[in-house]
């Protein structure tokens, strides 16, 4: 692919802002809109930047595992956050379990992150699978 | 303990899929995970029979947020014999799916695909919320539709893309009536509706609902009219991808009709029972005739699917304890000898040539384990004694004979022996005339034959077990019948007693 020199340029600040954006996305959505899905997509959308500027092995080079991987470890750490549940045997699958250890400030850690950190990866997994392919169907 | 056998048999297909897809690059590893998956799965559903039927209804809250409110899963009988019979399924299929062209089917993300499809279906079985059976029903969709078009070829893909539009239309119908139901009732868990919608003032509009819920569900379950998406995309599916949605996809239809329809519907029986009865006649009638009518076996085997689907809904189209005890019995046998059915076409495919009734011919010399493994399905499904094929069709027809339902019982008889016309057929053509044509050369390695042969075997284990020692199976049926009917029981169970008042009817 022939992109222009400024868009090669720039592309490196164009995965990483778009990176940064989504970590925040990803916590915000703790408590205000935000959250794992939203992040997803914006950091793949970094992703497909680059991919589009650099090429696709430059991008798969960057995500350091196969599209496919990052959807396997999203898919099993939804599933992991949910096991916690059963330190009370007789709770639902995926009752949330929270811990709020006190640094100077409540930090309030709970399963719930842990589900949307796996919706998070499972969407970069999936978006940039779809994309990329799409893309080498256009250089083929 | 309960708890974590509820979702086991939802987890295990999750993480197989997870695991399996982190290993895109590494086919071996990935089947190998498959095959371990596949029985950890038949283990656990085994597990959670057991444990229903020793100690009930296994019900739980998921996040533990309280029925109407949050999701229940909730495994009875039904769905405690749906469920191991997926986990048979599974098992039977990952090992089929090891033998011929196995490399070039994980390459393409046949593992993943086919785990989160047992993972949908599992789930579907196992929910107790009208809008989780929805999601399940979407993940099924996806996953077999990568399934279907598998090879990438310009057969599987127009196979599929009317697959997928026909049920996408289903799917709709299905959307259109949760939201109705939701409007009519303000509640979508079934236990809650099944104890609010016979003081809902609106029955018109609720009838209404039931009835796209009713094509909804005819539509995943093959039922006439609905039925043309099955014919049109089986038979380009690769077979342990065919035997798979035989034995499962529109038995998912057949089991959410008859969850439905016994627990939310049941005061509408009136209504709905003569549609029903109507529907399986048309749905008996229609199938056999198209099998009839065709000369390819994976065509054949499709139409009798549908054929054999009207005979599960005779059950609730009757609602006695007898007729719905016959649907289960049915829907078991059947599952189990659909599959068996389409992995032996699989390999008389691989041993003959063709799938051609045409071209075939001389296999029962050439591989008379084939033609043994080929009698015992075909036979069962006509209904021959003492194979299970009879026994459910007995139990069916005489629930009709009981019901005083004549026509019905009239015409599940005259299609049994149109059933047993198209297996002869099959019978005579491919395996008892001459082969028009030397046949290949026995072209199985010793890994693949015993891939392709085990399963088959193992099926047919099933299918005479439940013929020659019909009794705890008979017994089970019943029991799984008194369970459905017994509305209060469920709605006890989900709700606790007394049941949370909670979801208001609408005025």
């Amino acid at each position: 692919m022939d992109a222009s020199l400024i868009l090669r340029v720039s592309a490196p600040l164009l995965l990483w802002v778009p990176m940064a954006v989504s970590a925040y996305l990803l916590v915000r959505g703790h408590n205000e809109p935000g959250g794992g899905f939203v992040g997803g997509l914006v950091a793949s959308a970094g992703l497909v930047f680059y991919a589009i500027s650099r090429g696709q092995g430059a991008a798969l080079r960057a995500m350091r595992l196969p599209p496919a991987s990052w959807c396997g470890i999203g898919l099993l750490l939804g599933l992991g956050s949910g096991l916690l549940a059963w330190i009370d045997p007789s709770a639902g699958y995926l009752t949330h379990r929270w811990w709020f250890p006190d640094i100077g400030f409540k930090l309030p850690i709970g399963t719930a992150l842990v589900f949307d950190i796996g919706v998070y990866l499972t969407v970069i997994g999936t978006i940039t699978a779809m994309v990329f392919a799409l893309l080498g169907e256009e250089a083929a | 303990m309960r708890q974590a056998l509820l979702v086991a048999p939802i987890l295990i297909p999750l993480a197989a899929c997870a695991i399996t897809a982190m290993l895109w690059q590494r086919p071996a590893a990935q089947r190998r995970v498959g095959l371990a998956a596949a029985v950890a799965m038949l283990l656990a559903t085994l597990a959670l029979l057991a444990e229903v039927i020793g100690g009930g209804m296994v019900v739980g809250q998921m996040g533990n947020w309280p029925a109407p409110f949050g999701i229940s899963l909730v495994v009875d009988h039904l769905s405690a014999a749906m469920l191991v019979i997926t986990g048979v399924m599974g098992l039977a299929v990952a090992i089929y799916a090891m033998g011929e062209g196995a490399e070039e089917r994980d390459r393409a993300g046949f593992q993943p695909l086919f785990h989160a499809l047992l993972m949908g279906v599992a789930g579907a079985f196992s929910t107790g919320d009208l809008f989780n059976l929805y999601v399940w029903f979407e993940v099924m969709l996806i996953a077999s539709f990568g399934l279907l078009v598998l090879d990438r070829t310009r057969e599987q893909l127009d196979g599929g893309i009317r697959y997928v539009m026909l049920n996408l239309v289903g799917t709709t119908f299905f959307l259109l009536a949760v939201g109705l139901v939701y409007g009519l009732t303000g509640t979508l868990n079934l236990a809650d509706l099944a104890r609010v919608a016979p003081t809902v003032e609106n029955q018109g509009a609720l009838a209404a609902a039931g009835m796209l819920l009713l094509i909804a569900f005819g539509a995943k379950a093959a039922v006439f009219p609905l039925f043309n998406w099955l014919p049109a995309s089986y038979h380009t599916a690769s077979m342990p991808v065919a035997a798979i949605f035989a034995a499962l996809l529109t038995k998912v239809g057949v089991y959410a009709i008859i969850r439905v329809f016994t627990l939310v519907y049941a005061h509408d029986h009136a209504l709905f029972g003569p549609v029903l009865g109507i529907v399986a006649m048309a749905t008996m009638v229609v199938g056999v005739l198209g099998a009839a009518a065709h000369y390819d076996i994976r065509r054949i085997l499709s139409f009798h699917i549908i054929s054999q689907i009207g005979y599960m809904l005779v059950g609730v189209a009757l609602m006695t304890p007898l007729a719905i005890a016959g649907s289960v019995l049915y829907v078991i046998h059947h599952i189990v000898v659909k599959a068996n059915l389409f992995l032996v076409a699989g390999a008389v495919r691989r041993r003959g040539g063709s799938f051609a009734l045409r071209r075939l011919g001389g296999l029962w010399l050439a591989a008379p384990l084939l033609g043994i493994g080929f009698l015992i399905p075909a036979m069962s499904l006509a209904g021959i004694p003492p194979l299970s094929g009879f026994w459910g069709k007995l139990v069916v027809i005489r629930a009709g004979l009981e019901a005083e339902a004549y026509v019905l019982a009239g015409v599940a008889l005259a299609v049994g022996l149109l059933t047993l016309y198209s297996m002869v057929k099959i019978w005579n053509e491919a395996f008892w005339k001459a082969a028009p044509e030397a046949l290949p050369a026995a072209p199985w390695t010793r890994a693949e034959r015993f891939a392709t042969f085990a399963p088959i075997v193992l099926l047919c284990g099933v299918t005479l077990t439940i013929g020659f020692w019909t009794e705890p199976f008979a017994a089970f049926s019943l029991d799984a019948a008194e369970v459905l009917l017994d509305r209060e029981g469920y709605i006890a169970a989900v709700l606790g007693t007394p049941p949370a008042q909670l979801a208001e009817v609408a005025r």
